[in-house]
């Protein structure tokens, strides 16, 4: 096995986001971008909703929500950025661009849920 | 070993256009498919906005609430929304492909992989509208 | 049904012309008539330079790989009626330079599909009077796979490796996988030294359109994304196991 190849644990990475996306980003999506919105049901209060963020599983589960998406996101942008506008001889600064953002994005994300009060 | 092309004395090459994946049906569903990571990227950006606003304070929390009912962020929201159950949906529907799971020697059909995915999808949504409803 | 069609064919000679062209050739129309059938035809009665490749036509042999309305298919596995009233455009396949008309320079391929030794390897090899026995169980796990007649025509409706001659392609990997999954075989770990390189496996982006034109139901987009699984697995195993022990 080359072991200098790091493809298998960016794929890891990729089918793991690619999961967490599709199974619990609908539902996030639908109530806080358009059933809370638009009033078709009732929102949690932001007390509420604080209370239950504060809890260790919460921060937890909204750390992978937010990490393992963008690594989905990386994956599938760069390609698409490689196949679809043929601009692969930039493949480093596709990688640095991709990767990079979705290592700053899960820095940031575990900084939020790490300074919730 | 041996390179016959070496030998010829000439031969054609076609380049593929820049714009292939509008040329087919099949190809734009594989652009749009990846496309819709894309808007995965921005939910994980709103779900950032949320937790800082939501740390943030009431007001603050409100401020972000009115934000997201402006006719703007609404349609973004909707085209996400389109964007993410097309993701969840192609995603379900090839993963029976890429996983050859073999009980007693015979493959499992694509429906018993494609199924409990399915089945799990509603579940956790449910549940998650549940905890966030509840109260 | 009229009883002409008009068919487009890509002309290509590589020493007087630049670029291929198409020229159009009216053939009969009939009902058992395949588009090879009509090439036949042309080269028969109308062209006799008309260059193209075809060999069993059954669809066994999978010499005669065109381009036909754009569409990577056998010629003698698809019908001129389904394409009445016409124009048929006939070319050589995608992703190929073009030697002459219809022919295409399959070289590369060739390296690719030896690359990734499609044969059975063994450690040690048994003496020649004994047998390697196998159960209808484990042929079938690797069966759908050996179905693979090396037509290409999955190379021709791979985008990513016409972007992208490094990609071992589509036939080549579903055939690694098919001697992979063979009970007699011994070469795994080689293969996928050879196929887990980036331009190896990694650059498939599972379009499908290799799946969808295979004539023989090889499926190999599955195969790939199969492969990339083990390779995955292999590589948490060379973590988590320590050295040698896999």
């Amino acid at each position: 096995m080359n072991k200098r190849s790091n493809e298998p644990f960016l794929w890891m990475l990729f089918s793991a986001g690619g999961v967490v996306s599709a199974m619990l980003m609908p539902v996030h999506l639908f109530l806080f971008g358009l059933a809370f919105p638009l009033g078709w049901l009732d929102a949690p209060s932001q007390e509420r909703l604080l209370a239950i963020v504060r809890h260790p599983v919460t921060r937890a589960y909204l750390l992978v929500l937010c990490s393992l998406p963008l690594f989905h996101w990386a994956h599938r942008f760069r390609f698409t950025l490689y196949d679809g506008l043929q601009i692969k001889h930039l493949n480093e600064l596709i990688n640095i661009f991709c990767y990079g953002g979705a290592v700053l994005g899960t820095a940031l994300a575990a900084y939020l849920l790490w300074s919730i009060p | 070993m041996i390179n016959p092309t070496e030998y010829l004395p000439k031969s054609y090459h076609t380049r593929i256009s820049t714009y292939w994946w509008l040329t087919r049906w099949a190809y734009l569903k594989f652009i749009l498919r990846e496309a819709s990571s894309v808007f995965v990227a921005w939910i994980v950006v709103l779900t950032l906005l949320q937790i800082r606003a939501l740390t943030d304070g009431p007001a603050e929390y409100a401020e972000l609430q009115k934000w997201l009912q402006s006719p703007l962020l609404l349609a973004l929201n909707a085209v996400s929304f389109f964007f993410v159950v097309f993701h969840a949906v192609t995603w379900f529907n090839l993963a029976p492909k890429a996983m050859a799971i073999r009980v007693r020697g015979k493959r499992l059909p694509g429906l018993a992989i494609a199924a409990p995915n399915y089945v799990a999808w509603a579940a956790i949504s449910a549940a998650v509208a549940w905890i966030l409803l509840r109260g | 049904m009229a009883n002409r069609i008009t068919l487009e064919v890509t002309r290509y000679h590589p020493a007087h012309d630049e670029k291929p062209r198409l020229e159009a050739y009216e053939v009969p129309l009939r009902k058992e008539w395949v588009v090879l059938d009509a090439l036949n035809y042309i080269k028969d009665h109308l062209d006799g330079s008309l260059s193209f490749r075809w060999s069993c036509r059954m669809g066994v042999c999978g010499s005669c790989g065109m381009t036909v309305n754009g569409v990577p298919k056998l010629t003698c596995a698809t019908f001129l009626s389904d394409y009445a009233p016409g124009p048929v455009r006939v070319e050589p396949m995608k992703n190929f330079p073009v030697l002459r008309d219809l022919i295409v320079d399959t070289s590369d391929f060739l390296l690719k599909l030896a690359k990734s030794k499609p044969w059975i390897i063994r450690k040690v090899e048994k003496p020649l009077d004994e047998e390697y026995f196998q159960t209808p169980t484990q042929l079938d796990a690797y069966k759908q796979f050996s179905m693979c007649i090396n037509c290409m025509l999955c190379y021709a409706a791979c985008q990513v490796y016409g972007l992208d001659p490094l990609f071992s392609g589509p036939a080549a990997i579903a055939l690694a996988q098919r001697y992979n999954l063979d009970s007699r075989d011994q070469g795994a770990g080689e293969r996928l030294d050879i196929l887990s390189h980036h331009e190896g496996i990694w650059g498939c982006t599972f379009v499908g359109e290799c799946t969808k034109v295979c004539p023989n139901n090889v499926d190999p987009a599955g195969a790939i994304q199969q492969y990339k699984l083990t390779a995955t697995m292999e590589w948490v195993k060379s973590f988590v196991l320590p050295r040698g022990a896999k």
